[in-house]
């Protein structure tokens, strides 16, 4: 069985927990040993918050390194760029193409770098970009976008789409289950 | 079955299958899941306590009485629960009691990263310490066995990695142990001088049975390669790291029990191979004890005191290549975290850096009002220390600072530990001015109740302890409440608090903007006629504002309407509803 590393990054509060939770649900279901590494507390609050999802035979460490991510998904686009040295030669960001300004942005102290996907691209780094907001809005609320990017990354696994929604029913409280189901299919190519 | 459990429900679990019946906690980040997944189960009777001293105690009663109890609490609550710590183990216990503390190396959520493993050295107390899920459950219930078998609190070590990590666990049902037989025995469990006396060479001689246990328990674990030159000794979450680089390529001696540590296992060990490394986080407990053993190892000289680990950091120390990776752009604005849209506490800090107070903090969300753009905290030490802080500064200052000093204290905060040093304020007597924060909640933690709260742990109705009342009883008499979304009443209060001539208590009064019963107003939208971008709006630091296209704006989706921006707008442009 195939290592593979995901890595959940965003703003506190997007809703990372609750997508690493579907994810470690998934992978654990068809076999693989996983390990979800969340933080909890002060990061929270609006702050840069990164989840460690890794699957394999036997996985050790619960965090992802330099160079060890087959996959970053980021719910913001500076939070994608941060991170990026995690991400292994050859893996792929999957980012909501979303802007969330950071407070020093806001005072005005610092810039938000307008052009950071590019910046990205062109240091070779594979760039999936998707409007989740737009999409998550569609199927109903903001707070969907953890689950339109869960879509679109399921893109890049063999598990069926019935695995996916069946784990979403199994995750999200049950008065959100459709709204999550439509944001799901939304973000699945 | 199988379920994937972060460390702190698996241990929560181990609770549960070990038979414990009495769980009392404080929360603190990383250890608050712990007690929050006990208390699902009806056969554990959980709650919060007000600090962990409270917590400690009282699994001592419930030990005391014969029942399986434990406490849990983050690295520092075990400061204020060394008290009890200290003289349990003279005491040791009737039911066998484990105390759960989790270390935050790399301060995730934390204001040090002490090592909590000197606490089990200097209690001479013994502490396991598991490395996933799986060994959180199965070390909690060894400790049990081992707390009643050695007449000893136990210590039950994790840390974030281990803590906020899930992994599968096996469930297992749960063993009752009904409550032991309750006999009164002075010389045991009285600590007076003729009886500590007598209890303290037992300690001594309970210390010595202990380690024997460490050199033969299976928690104490040699993966020998007999090809291997290297050999490395570590624990916790640290042999994942070690076996993540090197597979089963080198000898490890993993360590369970990390207090007492082994002798004859470690010589043992270390005489197989060449090259001995100590991997561990924070302080070089176990280097040290080999070095004090006479075994010769490396360790400090290779790898850091302070942060958290990796299996990067432990490949690059012990020579072995990065890994490719591309760098990430330079020079990327920072992303702290903030105080949420709507927080109560915003509209006090912006009067508070608007007046320039001097500000004594404390430990809460509300530790973020010391970060830009209100910069509206000059101090944060620990839990409680504001109040009694306040008073020595105006002991010191005197007239000079007591009119334009105050100090900040959330309400579960407060009753951990800030009410003695009021009633030091009221006793000793300095005009200091104690605000309270009272967002109905222990915020940062997660939404934990507390004795202000009216609620208890599982959610059901309970005592509510009346602060204005309390802060009449510990000798204050002038105390009031204000509403912080109120910018004019809030002002004027601190003004008069701090203008008179004697101690006195605002309760800034609010809950928690986050708190499911909380129902806002709606977001509040700019006229972007009337702004003239003065930017004083910008000043409160919400998170929910920002200028863009030269004009005020707000996110609709952040926005709770708290309508404290739309005070600070001279020309009537922030206030209209959608």
């Amino acid at each position: 069985m195939k290592d593979i590393n995901i890595m959940i990054v965003g703003v506190g509060g997007q809703g990372s927990l609750l997508a690493s939770k579907l994810l470690g649900k998934i992978f654990a279901e068809n076999g693989y040993d996983v390990k979800v590494s969340e933080v909890h507390g002060m990061s929270q609050r609006g702050g840069s918050v990164v989840t460690y999802v890794r699957c394999g035979d036997k996985v050790y460490s619960p965090i992802v390194a330099k160079g060890e991510a087959d996959f970053i998904v980021s719910f913001e686009k500076l939070e994608a760029a941060r991170y990026t040295e995690c991400l292994k030669k050859g893996g792929r960001i999957v980012v909501n193409s979303q802007q969330i300004d950071p407070m020093p942005v806001i005072t005005g102290a610092a810039e938000y770098p307008e052009n950071v996907l590019d910046e990205l691209r062109e240091k070779g780094v594979s760039v999936d970009e998707i409007d989740a907001l737009s999409l998550a809005l569609e199927a109903g609320s903001a707070k969907c976008v953890n689950i339109v990017l869960m879509g679109r990354l399921s893109d890049y696994f063999d598990f069926s789409e019935k695995q996916w929604l069946d784990a979403i029913e199994d995750t999200v409280a049950p008065k959100f289950v459709e709204m999550n189901k439509k944001a799901f299919a939304l973000g699945r190519g | 079955m199988k379920k994937m459990m972060l460390g702190n429900e698996a241990a929560a679990r181990g609770l549960y299958e070990a038979g414990c019946a009495v769980v009392s906690s404080y929360p603190g980040t990383p250890s608050t899941e712990i007690t929050e997944y006990a208390a699902k189960y009806d056969e554990i009777y959980c709650e919060w306590a007000p600090n962990e001293k409270v917590a400690t105690e009282v699994a001592f009663g419930a030990s005391l009485a014969g029942a399986r109890s434990a406490c849990c609490m983050k690295h520092v609550g075990l400061n204020v629960a060394a008290d009890p710590l200290f003289t349990l183990s003279y005491t040791g216990v009737n039911g066998g009691m484990v105390i759960c503390v989790a270390d935050d190396p790399g301060m995730h959520s934390s204001q040090n990263e002490q090592d909590s493993r000197h606490y089990a050295a200097a209690a001479k107390v013994p502490m396991l310490e598991p490395s996933d899920s799986v060994e959180a459950k199965e070390f909690i219930k060894i400790a049990f066995d081992l707390s009643e078998r050695f007449d000893t609190p136990v210590l039950f070590r994790t840390c974030t990695r281990i803590a906020h990590c899930q992994c599968a666990v096996e469930m297992e049902e749960r063993v009752e142990h009904p409550a032991k037989e309750y006999v009164k025995n002075p010389q045991k469990f009285i600590m007076a001088p003729a009886n500590a006396i007598r209890r303290h060479p037992l300690v001594e001689k309970r210390t010595e049975a202990l380690r024997e246990y460490a050199e033969t328990s299976p928690l104490n674990r040699c993966e020998t390669v007999p090809s291997s030159k290297l050999g490395i000794i570590t624990s916790g979450t640290c042999y994942e790291y070690v076996k993540e680089v090197f597979g089963d390529t080198v000898s490890v001696l993993k360590l369970g029990v990390v207090n007492p540590l082994p002798v004859k296992l470690i010589r043992d060990f270390a005489a197989k191979c060449e090259r001995v490394v100590v991997i561990e986080e924070l302080d070089p407990v176990i280097e040290e004890h080999c070095k004090v053993i006479g075994v010769e190892v490396e360790g400090k000289n290779l790898f850091p005191m302070v942060g958290e680990f990796s299996q990067a950091l432990i490949a690059k120390a012990l020579g072995l290549p990065d890994k490719e990776y591309v760098a990430a752009p330079e020079n990327l604005p920072v992303r702290p975290p903030v105080m949420c849209a709507g927080c109560p506490h915003r509209g006090l800090f912006y009067v508070l850096a608007k007046n320039k107070y001097t500000v004594l903090g404390d430990i809460g969300c509300y530790t973020l009002g010391s970060a830009a753009p209100l910069g509206a905290i000059d101090s944060v030490l620990c839990m409680g220390a504001s109040v009694s802080g306040i008073h020595g500064f105006n002991k010191a200052l005197g007239e000079k600072s007591e009119n334009k000093t105050v100090c900040v204290i959330g309400d579960s905060t407060f009753m951990h530990s800030g009410m003695t040093g009021l009633a030091n304020v009221a006793y000793n007597g300095t005009n200091s001015t104690v605000i309270i924060l009272d967002n109905s909640i222990t915020g940062m933690t997660g939404h934990q109740q507390n004795p202000t709260t009216g609620y208890n742990i599982k959610g059901d109705p309970a005592t509510k302890i009346d602060l204005e009342a309390l802060c009449h009883a510990l000798g204050i008499n002038r105390v009031r409440v204000v509403d912080p979304y109120d910018i004019k009443a809030t002002e004027a209060a601190v003004k008069e608090e701090t203008a008179v001539p004697e101690p006195s208590v605002i309760i800034s009064r609010r809950p928690c903007a986050l708190l499911k019963y909380v129902r806002h107003r709606g977001p509040i939208k700019v006229d972007t006629d009337k702004c003239r971008t003065c930017r004083a709006c910008m000043r409160i630091g919400c998170p929910a504002i920002s200028i863009k296209d030269g004009k005020a704006a707000i996110d609709a989706t952040l926005c709770t309407g708290c309508g404290v921006c739309s005070q600070l707008c001279a020309f009537g442009a922030i206030g209209g509803e959608n």
